[in-house]
């Protein structure tokens, strides 16, 4: 497998880029492996990444049962960022921001991390002392945060409506300045690249239907492409989980919701930041491309289907234009969806299941995107050692059981109000 | 844009409507002392890729509560009842 540089760029382009090789095999199913991951969105595919490279653990295999990162890792806003404030989740999110910034070097492959800044504008002196709080717990574990009054925040983002007749005043902001966003698919595609040079073997169209068991132990899949035998079967699957964790027997403390995403017509440059609006649940950022990236809420009800509903769309464009009536115009190019596991407190699960040989990394909301670096890292980690690795070892499953949610935004045990 | 049929008031957008919550969970007896029987009931969702049953509520119409069944992968709505109906 080649090394992509500057060098190898001229050479293709000289040949008229008609000799680059493939990025990764598509191998066969081997009858077993050491550990298989179920899932090739970014989570499985790190964590395979992490496996070889950290712990040289390589007899690997991910099986996916459509296409690389074809499920919420190519459906994403791509908002990277670290800011947060319950203890576990704080340490982890950060490990991940600080794994971004050398990302494209270590996979040698471009994942375009930009950290152009993230801010919420909040609109009452309120959420204003919420915001100042949560931004001092990140300052008190060395995470950088900033707090703008109303001034500064119109002199950085002046394209957000200041006037008097705003549907929500804005009071000032709250801003990260190392977030940013990054290329969805690239991060599928640069795991998948540097996994499969260490010798992972990365299947897709193998879609897992049921497990192989040795009494009541796992030790392998059933997969459309025949039975797979593992001593560890790791699941990865976003959306997923619940429905693969019932074959196994297992109930979870997830809901399955839709979150839909949109796109504009290009513009020029106008959004330099990731800007998230405090008066509903909204955020947007301008592609590389000069499409603004638009998200808001969730559907509401309980979905697996890969599509929203239009009374979302509306919503999230009436607070796209509260908060910048200038955009009002724009056409949307595209909207889609994804399928994602909301768990009971907002926060993930990492770690080894009650059954034996069946271990879980699911349960990422809508916020597991920036997670990727750290929850590959942090799994392979759990896998290689069977115990976790300190920065996520709070995200157990049994944390539910014994009151120690991590309820990063104060909703309570229900899933869509994370 | 869901059309969701109210015993009461016929087809209704799903705007006039609030979502509730799983329909198949039963608050435990108050007496219950068993900690396992309340974290499953708070926690524990079957989360099924199907038939789904749920509570909406007509919140914008006859402000009854309603229980649909619903497929979470088509979103096919089978039919729905007064929700003190199917408690009594
Ligand atoms: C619209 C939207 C916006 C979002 N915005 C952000 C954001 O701005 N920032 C952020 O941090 N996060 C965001 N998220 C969340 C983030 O996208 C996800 O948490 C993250 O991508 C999950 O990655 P994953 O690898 O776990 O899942 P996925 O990428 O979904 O990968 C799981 C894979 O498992 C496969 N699979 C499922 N079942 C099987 C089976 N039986 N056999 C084999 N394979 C199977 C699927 O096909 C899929 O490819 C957003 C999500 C959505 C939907
Ligand atoms: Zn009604």
């Amino acid at each position: 497998m080649s090394q992509y540089s500057v060098l190898s760029i001229l050479r293709h382009g000289l040949t008229g880029n008609k000799h680059w090789p493939r990025a990764w095999r598509d191998p066969a199913p081997k009858p077993s492996y050491d550990v298989v991951i179920v899932g090739g969105g970014g989570h499985g595919l790190a964590t395979a990444y992490y496996l070889a490279k950290e712990h040289g653990i390589r007899n690997v295999a991910v099986l996916e049962k459509g296409w690389l990162g074809g499920g919420n890792t190519g459906r994403n806003t791509t908002i990277v960022r670290s800011n947060y404030m319950m203890p576990g989740n704080t340490i982890f999110y950060e490990r991940s921001m600080q794994l971004w910034g050398n990302l494209s070097q270590e996979l040698n492959y471009n994942v375009m991390m930009s950290r152009r800044g993230y801010y919420f504008v909040f609109h009452s002196p309120g959420q204003g002392e919420v915001l100042r709080r949560r931004a001092n717990v990140m300052r008190a574990n060395g995470i950088d945060a900033e707090f703008l009054d109303r001034a500064e925040t119109m002199r950085r983002l002046p394209m957000l409506d200041y006037s008097a007749t705003a549907r929500f005043p804005i009071y000032g902001s709250f801003s990260q300045p190392r977030a940013g966003t990054a290329r969805h698919d690239a991060v599928a595609w640069g795991f998948a690249r540097a996994a499969d040079k260490q010798g992972v073997d990365i299947i897709q169209q193998c879609e897992v239907m049921g497990y192989i068991w040795d009494k009541d132990k796992i030790v392998g899949v059933e997969t459309t492409r025949g039975p797979i035998r593992a001593n560890k079967v790791a699941l990865a699957v976003a959306g997923h989980t619940s429905h693969l964790a019932a074959k196994a027997g297992l109930r979870l403390p997830i809901e399955t919701h839709v979150l839909q995403a949109y796109v504009t017509e290009p513009l020029k440059p106008l959004v330099d930041h990731v800007i998230i609006y405090g008066g509903a649940h909204f955020y947007i950022s301008q592609s590389d491309k000069g499409g603004l990236v638009l998200g808001g809420d969730l559907d509401g009800f309980n979905s697996y289907a890969q599509r929203g509903g239009l009374p979302t769309v509306e919503h999230t464009l009436q607070s796209a234009k509260a908060l910048m009536p200038s955009i009002s115009r724009l056409r949307l190019l595209r909207q889609w969806a994804g399928a994602m596991d909301m768990t009971m407190d907002g926060s993930p699960i990492i770690g080894k299941m009650p059954i034996e040989g069946l271990w879980l990394n699911g349960g990422w909301c809508y916020g597991g995107f920036k997670a990727i670096p750290a929850s590959g890292y942090c799994f392979a980690w759990t896998l290689a050692k069977g115990e976790p690795h300190p920065d996520n070892a709070e995200f157990t499953l049994q944390r539910f059981e014994r009151g120690y949610q991590i309820d990063e935004s104060g909703a309570g045990p229900d899933p869509k109000a994370h | 844009m869901l059309r969701i049929p109210c015993p009461v008031c016929g087809l209704r957008d799903e705007t006039e409507f609030t979502y509730g919550a799983d329909a198949t969970l039963r608050r435990p007896d108050m007496e219950e002392t068993d900690p396992g029987v309340w974290h499953d009931y708070v926690f524990i969702r079957d989360n099924p890729q199907g038939r789904h049953k749920e509570y909406w509520h007509h919140v914008s119409g006859c402000r009854q509560w309603i229980l649909v069944e619903r497929d979470t992968l088509t979103h096919e709505i089978f039919g729905s009842s007064l929700v003190r109906e199917v408690a009594a």
